[in-house]
């Protein structure tokens, strides 16, 4: 038996295997909060966009501009909870905006046939959940690349919406015109729209279903790293295909708001809200690779957006189009500044 | 008993862990061949063995991560049927692997508790989650908070958890494999301590690693596996280090003869200028401690040591494939800085992986494209190679080396490994490199394709060509080379003429020496 | 003929004859032609004047026509998109492109002085041009340099790009006409629509560019395995953003192309969906999505079958728009059979066959 000599210098970086110390950069892991900072990020570009638009135009400075934000943006906020699940396993949904579509096409020519509201909405559900559930079947069983099977749905859903019909159908049916125009008020000058109240409760349903529950806490190991989650016996595979049929649940119940806010069905409605939804998500602190985010962080990207969109509308000379381009440009910057926080995996 | 005989222990007590004639086979490759295996309760057992050896596929086959062909494993005498990990783990096999398998963004209570934390009205309980990781770390008297995230403790720390992990599915088998190979002497010690509290818990310890100092200071015994078969099982008293090394790397010889030993004095007495490339304190933190090297025009350089010893990264730092984080390189004379693997190759110095499949051929591609990739992708896109000279070269190669099958309209991928090493062989001479750094060219191929490698390699020098010869067979090593560098650890210890070098020697370097 | 297999087998005829049998019964490329001819056959029933080609004014005119000339944005998109696919990427900005070139030339020309002179529309769609190279560099830049994943990178341009078109045309559908221009989408030369020859040229130019020099190999060997190819000293950096450009060229081509066709650039619906009809008409040809060995031949019967498959359509009379779905699930189903596991599978059944057949021949001797 021989005594142990040598002593080897600490090596901080082995090379080949991805190790665990390297997540945190520098100083960085350190900090007890590092795992909020990307939200506080958001908040603080929250807090400053508000800030500039308060600055720069009178009447932006009102509780109801803020209102307003989750009011017009109360779909994308479920849409963006919906892609934070997907995110969150390291996938990415690229069907969502068409899924939306399909969902105003199916409510609004079931309502013209005179269907009842609450079996329209059902109907719009199941059909979003099952695509979901069928595109995550692919992923899974066929090993398809994330990102090809999403988009095969979505070219899918929008080949179905123009199935359906290629022309806009307008909503006369009392429910919806009634949850379109009702205003819940808060106080004094401040209403929300009902579609808010729906956003928050899947919001809050998504928060407790990620940190409270055993499937939650699965979503975040996928991320991590889908192969140590599986030798750690967790039920990978079977939350992998959830995920997909969460996103697509949610993108139908964003079609819904989306009637309630539009009161109508169109085929080239939500074209490229796909990215919408995914740059709220990146935008609200989650990491692209997965393992790593917060819906409510998500929800506060899709703010980030709304407050965009306002500051460009109250700017007037400022084309619309110019929120694309905006967003876009957000998405990039929040992808670039995750790959230079994030060191590299080999 | 009525014999008062001193016995082992380990000979009255039932086996926790007993596998016998374990096969398992992937495509082209025997992975196992019928392998016994067995441990006991309250022991740390060494698995030990080289590159293909057989270790990882034995260690999956027990955690049910491979399904084995034939043979049967029982634990604790009864047959073991597993379907994956998760299924291993409920039996009692619990494994902490290299790549630690944990998640590091996630908490240190999640990663305890993940996929069993209590509930309460169907949602965690997280204080009760905490409350029950927090008592399994204080069992390996680990004092860190369970609310905190992962990797704001160091790696030594994180393999702790893993081990916590495991505990709480009360593991009766723990497998541990390298979980050493990126802590600090300091942290080791930390880890042999909960080891040995397991031990004496009646935990039985499959202990993996490549450091012999470790294995001697942790493991009762071990069991040598070698090309996937069995060598033996020895109680570490009874194994010395440079026996242990022997049966690691022994090989037999017998095709090699016809290569005679005048090879390596060829060049020894020429009289030799500036070396044709030159290492002052060249390293890299965590794959290879700072070390000089240096290698003369037409001469071989054998590598040798240990998987795990540092070998493929001091290559690696030699032919730009890897960056070095200090000291310097110098190329006739001159520092050079090679970024790249492309830089290097417009030096002339070509590195041929170890992993042929992963970083050497293109498999879809024909046997003349993968040929001429290097000096195509040297030459730039735009001024391709002739079709007339891409048929000669291809032509040439495939007869000089002898290359089968020996149209090189093959694609790559048909060929055996043999062939395809050649194919890359090739491709690297195509170049006509004056720096050629061979890792392990001969593992996992026949012994006349073998043979015909050793004998080009020599042919090549007496040319001209230098060349870096890393292999893990030390007498192909020792037959080929002018010079041997001998690497253990990660760092470079030794630096021999290959005059009169035995094969002892050399072993006994590998194997640090100290019992020898 | 398969592009890269047949490279340079300049000499002797004995050879092209085996390279032609070879590439006949070369099963990437039946099932394609096959598609093809079973639609055309259709078609052919359907209305019996399909096949026939006459000729007015000394212009070529017919349903094959058509199909060549509607076809050719799809051709020209889908060869860049192959060459993308085949190192491994995919480039999902080429709608986006295509809206952004047409508003561009049509913006320039609709400002000049002249619409009709000649100078004013080369102007144009060389400035368009130039304006799609720096998109695909800008992809390039972000796949190649700043490591994002192809279907990210491209995704910011798919529609952040539709702003930049719908900045261009302010907002409106622009109609610009211009004589010279209209030539590129909609004119005539040599008795053949000038889109056919544009997108035959270039399509030659391609298969030309890629075995004449080494791209083609090197585009297979970092699309195949990007590792190795690294330590063989290829510059993938370099590769990966020619073939960006090159996508983004291609879609500006089509873009220039179709706005020219119809007099008009509208940024919301030019080039809607193009992109799928180029990863269609890609692994349709049999180039896998996972990328590596690729087929521009095949890629271009690929395109035609799709915009058969489109005349098709109409010509039966379902709507149009329809095709959306059929084409989705087309891409599902060829998603599908790629898929490794359907592969295993199939390795499976075959190997089966295999033996339950061997047998039967044993006892024959």
């Amino acid at each position: 038996m021989s005594v142990p000599t040598k002593t080897r210098l600490a090596p901080s970086e082995p090379r080949g295997s991805r190790t665990p110390g390297e997540s945190a950069p520098g100083l960085l892991r350190y900090l007890p909060s590092q795992r909020y900072t990307s939200v506080l990020v958001t908040l603080l570009l929250l807090v400053a966009i508000f800030a500039v638009g308060s600055a720069r135009y009178p009447g932006f400075f009102s509780g109801q501009v803020v209102l307003n934000l989750f009011i017009d943006n109360a779909f994308l906020i479920v849409l963006a909870v919906g892609m934070t699940f997907v995110i969150l396993t390291g996938g990415i949904d690229l069907s969502v905006g068409s899924v939306v579509a399909l969902s105003t096409m199916i409510a609004a020519s079931l309502l013209q046939s005179g269907w009842s509201p609450p079996a329209v909405i059902l109907t719009v559900l199941v059909v979003g959940s099952t695509l979901g559930f069928l595109v995550g079947l692919v992923i899974y069983y066929f090993d398809v690349q994330p990102f090809i099977a999403t988009l095969a749905a979505m070219f899918l859903a929008r080949g179905l919406c123009y199935v359906i019909s290629t022309s806009s159908i307008s909503i006369v049916d009392p429910f919806f015109v009634d949850m379109a125009n009702a205003r819940i008020p808060l106080g004094p000058g401040l209403r929300i729209a009902p579609s808010v109240i729906v956003a928050l409760a899947v919001v809050v349903i998504a928060f407790v279903v990620l940190h409270y529950t055993r499937t939650g806490r699965t979503v975040y190991a996928i991320g991590n790293g889908g192969p140590s989650a599986m030798l750690m016996g967790l039920p990978v595979k079977r939350t992998q295909i959830l995920v997909y049929a969460i996103s697509g649940f949610c993108s139908a119940i964003a079609g819904v708001l989306f009637t309630f806010y539009t009161l109508s069905g169109y085929s080239l409605t939500a074209v490229g809200m796909e990215l919408d939804a995914i740059a709220a998500v990146v935008i609200g602190g989650t990491l692209l690779t997965g393992g790593s985010g917060f819906v409510l962080g998500s929800v506060l990207g899709v703010l980030v957006l709304g407050v965009i969109q306002t500051i460009i509308s109250f700017e007037g000379t400022l084309s619309s189009w110019w929120t694309r381009i905006v967003i876009g440009s957000l998405l990039l910057v929040f992808i670039l500044l995750q790959k230079l926080l994030t060191p590299r995996r080999r | 008993m009525a014999e008062p005989e001193e016995s082992d222990p380990m000979d009255t007590t039932v086996p926790i862990v007993e596998m016998n004639n374990i096969s398992i086979s992937f495509p082209g490759v025997k992975a196992l061949d019928s392998v016994d295996f067995r441990m006991f309760p309250g022991e740390v057992h060494s698995l030990m063995g080289e590159n293909g050896a057989g270790k990882s596929t034995l260690i999956k086959a027990l955690t049910g991560v491979y399904k084995i062909d034939s043979g049967s494993i029982h634990l604790d005498g009864k047959p073991l049927v597993v379907t994956g990990p998760a299924d291993a783990q409920r039996a009692g096999i619990s494994t902490v692997y290299q790549e630690v398998n944990l998640l590091t963004n996630l908490s240190v209570a999640e990663n305890i508790m993940l996929g069993r934390e209590p509930r309460r009205f169907g949602v965690i309980d997280w204080r009760a989650t905490r409350a029950r990781a927090a008592k399994i770390l204080r069992r390996l008297h680990l004092d860190i908070d369970p609310a905190s995230q992962l990797n704001a403790h160091s790696l030594a720390v994180q393999q702790l958890v893993a081990i916590a992990r495991s505990l709480d599915i009360n593991a009766k088998v723990l497998v541990l494999d390298e979980p050493t190979s990126s802590l600090d002497a300091d942290e080791v010690a930390e880890l042999f301590r909960v080891i040995k509290g397991l031990k004496d818990d009646g935990v039985a310890i499959l202990f993996v690693s490549h450091f012999l100092d470790q294995v001697y200071e942790i493991a009762d015994r071990l069991t040598v596996l070698r090309n996937g078969a069995l060598v033996g099982e020895y109680r570490i008293e009874e194994i010395l280090r440079i026996e242990l090394v022997h049966k690691m790397i022994g090989r037999d010889i017998a095709a090699l003869d016809d290569l005679d030993s005048k090879t390596r004095a060829a060049v020894a007495d020429a009289d030799v200028g500036v070396p044709f490339m030159e290492a002052v304190g060249l390293g890299r933190k965590g794959s290879v401690e700072p070390f000089n090297f240096y290698i003369n025009e037409g001469e071989v350089v054998g590598l040798a040591g240990l998987l795990g010893s540092g070998r493929t990264e001091l290559a690696r730092l030699l032919s730009g494939v890897d960056r070095p984080d200090g000291g310097e390189l110098l190329v006739e004379g001159s520092p050079r800085k090679l970024r790249t693997a492309r830089a290097a190759l417009k030096r002339r110095i070509a590195y041929s992986s170890e992993d042929r499949k992963r970083e050497g051929i293109i498999e879809d591609l024909t046997v003349r494209d993968n040929i001429v990739l290097a000096l195509q992708a040297d030459r730039g896109w735009f001024r391709r190679i002739s079709r007339k000279r891409q048929d000669d070269l291809a032509v040439s190669y495939i007869s000089a080396l002898g290359i089968r099958p020996s149209n090189p309209e093959t694609l790559v991928r048909n060929l055996s490994g043999g062939n395809q090493q050649k194919v890359l062989l090739a491709r690297w001479l195509a170049i006509a490199p004056r720096l050629l750094i061979l890792d392990e060219p001969t593992r996992g191929i026949d012994v006349g394709a073998k043979a015909e490698i050793q004998r080009l390699v020599s042919n090549l020098a007496e040319e001209g060509m230098s060349v870096v010869f890393i292999s893990a067979e030390l007498e192909e090593v020792l037959r080929l080379s002018h010079r041997i560098v001998v690497m253990r650890d990660r760092k470079k210890v030794a630096d021999l003429e290959n005059e009169d070098v035995t094969s002892g020697q050399v072993m006994t370097l590998i194997a640090s020496g100290a019992d020898a | 003929m398969m592009t890269e297999g047949s490279a340079s087998r300049d000499s002797d005829t004995e050879s092209r004859t085996r390279t032609l049998l070879r590439t006949a019964t070369h099963s990437r490329l039946i099932w394609p032609i096959l598609a093809l001819v079973v639609l055309l056959a259709v078609n052919a029933i359907y209305s019996p004047g399909f096949l026939s080609i006459r000729v007015q004014d000394g212009h070529l005119f017919g349903s094959l026509i058509d199909i060549l000339r509607n076809g050719a944005p799809i051709v020209l998109v889908a060869l860049g998109m192959t060459l993308v696919i085949a190192t491994r990427g995919i480039d999902l900005s080429v709608g986006a492109v295509v809206a952004i070139s047409g508003a561009f030339a049509l913006s320039i020309i609709g400002d000049a002085p002249d619409p009709n002179s000649l100078g004013v529309v080369l102007l144009a769609v060389g400035a368009s041009l130039v304006f799609a190279l720096i998109l695909g560099a800008w992809n390039g830049l972000l796949v190649s340099v700043f490591g994002i994943q192809p279907f990210i990178a491209t995704l910011i341009l798919m529609t952040a790009g539709r702003g930049i078109a719908m900045l261009i045309t302010e907002g409106q559908i622009l109609t610009v006409a211009s004589a010279p221009y209209k030539v590129i989408g909609g004119g005539y030369w040599f008795a053949l629509p000038a889109s056919i020859i544009i997108a035959g040229v270039l399509f030659a130019l391609v298969a030309v560019l890629t075995r004449k020099t080494a791209l083609g190999v090197l585009i297979e060997s970092v699309g195949i395995n990007p590792q190795a190819s690294r330590l063989a000293g290829v510059g993938s950096r370099t590769i990966i953003w020619t073939v960006y450009v090159f996508s983004a060229v291609c879609a500006g081509i089509a873009g220039l192309m179709i706005s020219s066709n119809v007099t008009a650039a509208d940024a919301n619906s030019a080039g809607l969906w193009i992109e799928m009809d180029a990863i269609l008409a890609v692994v349709l040809g049999g180039t896998s999505l996972a990328g590596g060995r690729y087929s521009l031949t095949g890629t271009l019967i690929g395109a035609f079958v799709l915009q058969t498959l489109t005349t098709t359509v109409y010509s039966i009379g379902i709507a149009p728009e329809i095709t959306l779905v059929f084409k989705a699930l087309v891409v599902i189903a060829v998603v599908l059979l790629q898929a490794p596991r359907t592969r295993a599978g199939f390795a499976k059944i075959r190997r089966r066959q295999a033996l339950t057949a061997s047998p039967s021949k044993a006892t024959v001797v």
